[in-house]
């Protein structure tokens, strides 16, 4: 914590966001540009300012390069935002989410009460899913959850065991989904899995089929780390040739395990301390909530043979403390901030793509609600007139084809009347030759027409 | 005069002088001798329990290798390929033709079902291969024994109890074979957590009825009745295993040497070895060959047998039926 500051409020922003984010929205004098600032990591504070906080503002532009380093002329006060955002957070308290993997007898249970110190669940075969206990220390108030996986790989057919667990981080990861899709956000639990610990058998041989199998299919959805169970079964060089070979087994398969990641500017005790960290991956861990006579009179937490007395928390006989400094110490902000940005946003965004939501541009383009009604007027209209024309198409060729029609009909008709005409013609001729004959002197044959059927037209 | 002068037990009188048959001890020693003896030991158990190296540590030379998978790319191995090895070891004069059946593979698997499946058939055929030479017409004076005289079944130290796998196999290898159940790599329980681990396994073999070796006898006389209710209380031996050497009080033995303890083997206080192999060799070797021989081979060939006519039954029967 930075020494000498004092509660000095300048009017130069309030710190908005959980702690390790750092998107100050900087209440300058031009309200409305949003400065982008460097997050505040839990390394290093450096001392700059933007343009905007010293009166040179560039209105609305949105910074997209580094910004400028300067020099401040006298002790403004924001170096105590750190000690804001401590408080705050040591207030609302945290969380953490924790799961043991391993088959049955590894000392699961036995390990997760001697991390946290405390008798958090009795060691049997059927614990209570997601105990969540609040532990304090110092003031500081953490919500713990450990999730058991019992009954993992004690079938003769262990096939889809990891089902069971890939759902149980699926659902977590839903349920948190919706909790930011909802109106009101101001209560967000979080109850993703944070870290999930893998405990290996020491056959002193390399991973098991299963190991690898379900390593294989977290290693995206959750922090995996590996542990050796019950180390104290290994010599110790027996442990360095396993841990090898579960490593290059691990790297075989391109599995991920959750690597403590490297700052460049911190300091040099915690960079060594997370080389050795590194360098102890996997854990060859023991675990106890017992005291035992140590051979030197003292009362320690370990193990008592009739050979020897193993101490949990002597970084010569196991990993232990290692882990625990890992777990707790270091790096638990680490894991929940990388379950947070990397595992929950990939989960995220493979969830909508294939929901089928794609990304909509349109959504950030200013609009002008009158601009758009007219928009949507003129649009409309156009599409009646379109329609209207169509009509009239539809219309014209139907009159035409009728008048085609009509006018074949009458032609038709013209020629049938003149037929007829001609026909009837031709009969009055005949009648007319006739009659001249019977005038002029009687034919011999009777004529079948002596009926004289009089069909004249106007005669 | 048609009944039998014969008594159910004869009486025993004494010679009046010294005949000299009691040599006979040694003349059958001496004949055994010449031949050897045959023992062929299974050893069944998950990848990593140490079965190669208490094969070893029992009778102190390197017997078998360890078959754990040491690089990545190599695929885990099959239960199919089961394989004897023979050797020979000399003590004292006495020749003991040693053949160690590993089973690679059991219980690798994601899924172990039928994993026991090429166990009990090698089991059987050693049987079967055995009753097929003794039925010939032309029988060699002395078949060799491949049959399995003793199992040991390796435990996961969990200190809960036995696993379902476990359990399946140990009361389907119980029918065929000799079982001797034992703890592995017992350095990871303390003494507590050893005996509650004990109380329970025995427990669960109990409750799902598998017979384990050594049976009781009626011709057993009070001694080895104690010594066979010693062992059942010991049952299952908790063992550790070591090739290596280390130093003790100065003194080379084998053991396991850790930064917090050294473990010797051989100390009656750190692990049960040494029951288990004076169990194995020095007590019950002879006891485990009969017992495969009497008991085990007996029913395999009666319910062999009993088919074979079966089925000749039938057979003559449906050429009856035809003709």
């Amino acid at each position: 914590m930075s020494e000498g500051y004092y509660e000095h409020s300048n009017g130069n922003g309030t710190t908005n966001g959980t702690y390790g984010e750092g998107r100050s929205n900087a209440a300058s004098p031009n309200g409305d540009s949003l400065h982008n600032s460097r997050a505040i990591s839990p390394s290093g504070y450096p001392v700059k300012t933007e343009p905007g906080l010293n009166g040179n503002a560039n209105a609305g532009s949105v910074q997209a390069q580094q910004p400028a380093r300067k020099k401040l002329a006298s002790w403004v006060g924001f170096s105590n935002l750190p000690n804001q955002v401590h408080r705050r957070s040591v207030r609302r308290g945290f969380q953490f989410v924790a799961m043991v993997v391993g088959e049955s007898g590894l000392g699961k249970s036995t390990l997760i009460n001697t991390l946290f110190e405390t008798k958090l669940y009795q060691p049997k075969n059927v614990p209570a899913p997601g105990e969540d206990r609040e532990i304090e220390e110092n003031g500081v108030r953490l919500k713990l959850t450990v999730v058991d996986t019992p009954g993992f790989g004690d079938f003769v057919n262990n096939d889809e065991s990891w089902k069971p667990i890939v759902d149980n981080i699926e659902a977590r990861f839903d349920a948190y989904l919706e909790q930011e899709n909802r109106v009101n956000r101001l209560k967000l639990v979080d109850n993703r899995v944070h870290a999930c610990i893998y405990f290996i058998q020491p056959t002193g041989h390399s991973l098991k089929p299963i190991d690898i199998e379900f390593m294989r299919r977290l290693h995206t959805k959750v922090n995996l780390i590996p542990v050796i169970a019950k180390a104290d079964t290994m010599t110790d060089d027996e442990i360095v040739l396993f841990k090898q070979r579960i490593l290059s087994d691990i790297a075989h398969h391109g599995i991920r395990i959750f690597q403590p990641p490297q700052y460049e500017n911190e300091d040099e005790e915690t960079i060594q301390e997370n080389e050795e960290i590194i360098s102890k991956v996997p854990f060859a861990v023991v675990g106890s909530d017992t005291l035992v006579n140590s051979p030197d009179g003292r009362q320690v937490r370990g193990r008592a043979y009739p050979w020897g007395v193993i101490e949990v928390d002597n970084e010569d006989h196991c990993d232990f403390v290692k882990l625990r400094q890992m777990l707790v110490r270091t790096h638990m902000e680490e894991l929940r901030e990388h379950t947070n940005d990397v595992l929950y946003e990939n989960y995220r965004t493979d969830k909508l793509k294939a929901m089928g939501v794609s990304q909509d541009e349109t959504v950030f383009k200013e609009t002008n609600p009158a601009a758009k009604q007219a928009e949507e007027r003129a649009l409309h209209e156009a599409k009646l007139a379109k329609m209207e024309a169509e009509m009239k198409m539809v219309f014209q060729q139907k009159v035409q084809e009728k008048e085609a029609k009509l006018k074949q009909s009458e032609e038709e008709l013209y020629l049938r009347h003149r037929e007829m005409k001609d026909a009837l013609e031709k009969q009055r001729q005949e009648l007319e030759d006739k009659k001249r004959r019977i005038e002029s002197g009687r034919p011999l044959t009777p004529e079948k027409g002596s009926q004289k059927k009089r069909f004249g037209l106007g005669k | 005069m048609a009944t039998s002068m014969v008594s159910s037990q004869p009486e025993e009188i004494s010679a009046a002088s010294y005949v000299g048959f009691d040599s006979i001890t040694r003349q059958i020693e001496h004949k055994l001798l010449k031949r050897g003896f045959q023992f062929n030991v299974m050893v069944v158990g998950q990848t990593g329990l140490g079965k190669s190296t208490l094969i070893n540590t029992l009778f102190a030379s390197h017997l078998i290798d360890s078959k754990g998978r040491i690089e990545p790319d190599i695929q885990p191995r099959q239960t199919t390929e089961i394989h004897a090895l023979s050797h020979v070891i000399v003590e004292n004069g006495v020749r003991l033709k040693l053949n160690i059946i590993d089973t690679p593979g059991y219980g690798d698997n994601v899924n172990n079902e039928g994993c026991w499946d090429p166990i009990v058939k090698y089991i059987k055929d050693q049987h079967s291969a055995y009753l097929r030479k003794e039925l010939t017409a032309m029988r060699d004076r002395h078949i060799p024994d491949t049959r399995i005289h003793c199992c040991l079944f390796f435990i996961n130290p969990t200190g809960h109890t036995l696993k379902p796998i476990d359990i399946a196999v140990l009361r389907k290898l119980a029918e065929v074979v000799n079982v001797v159940p034992v703890i592995a790599k017992s350095d990871s329980l303390t003494l507590e957590e050893r005996a509650i681990f004990k109380q329970r396994v025995m427990a669960e073999l109990q409750y799902n009825q598998i017979r384990l070796f050594p049976f009781d006898a009626d011709e057993l006389d009070e001694e080895e009745l104690q010594l066979n209710d010693r062992i059942k209380e010991m049952l299952p031996f908790a063992v550790v295993g070591s090739e290596r050497s280390v130093i003790i009080d100065g003194k080379p033995v084998r053991g396991r040497k850790n930064r917090w303890g050294v473990i010797n083997v051989e100390d009656e206080r750190h692990c049960e070895f040494i029951y288990l192999r004076n169990f194995l060799t020095r007590t019950h070797l002879q006891d485990l060959i009969e017992t495969t021989a009497q008991i085990h081979y007996e029913s395999f060939r009666s319910k062999q047998l009993l088919a074979l006519k079966e089925s000749s039954a039938k057979a003559q029967q449906a050429t009856a039926v035809s003709t």
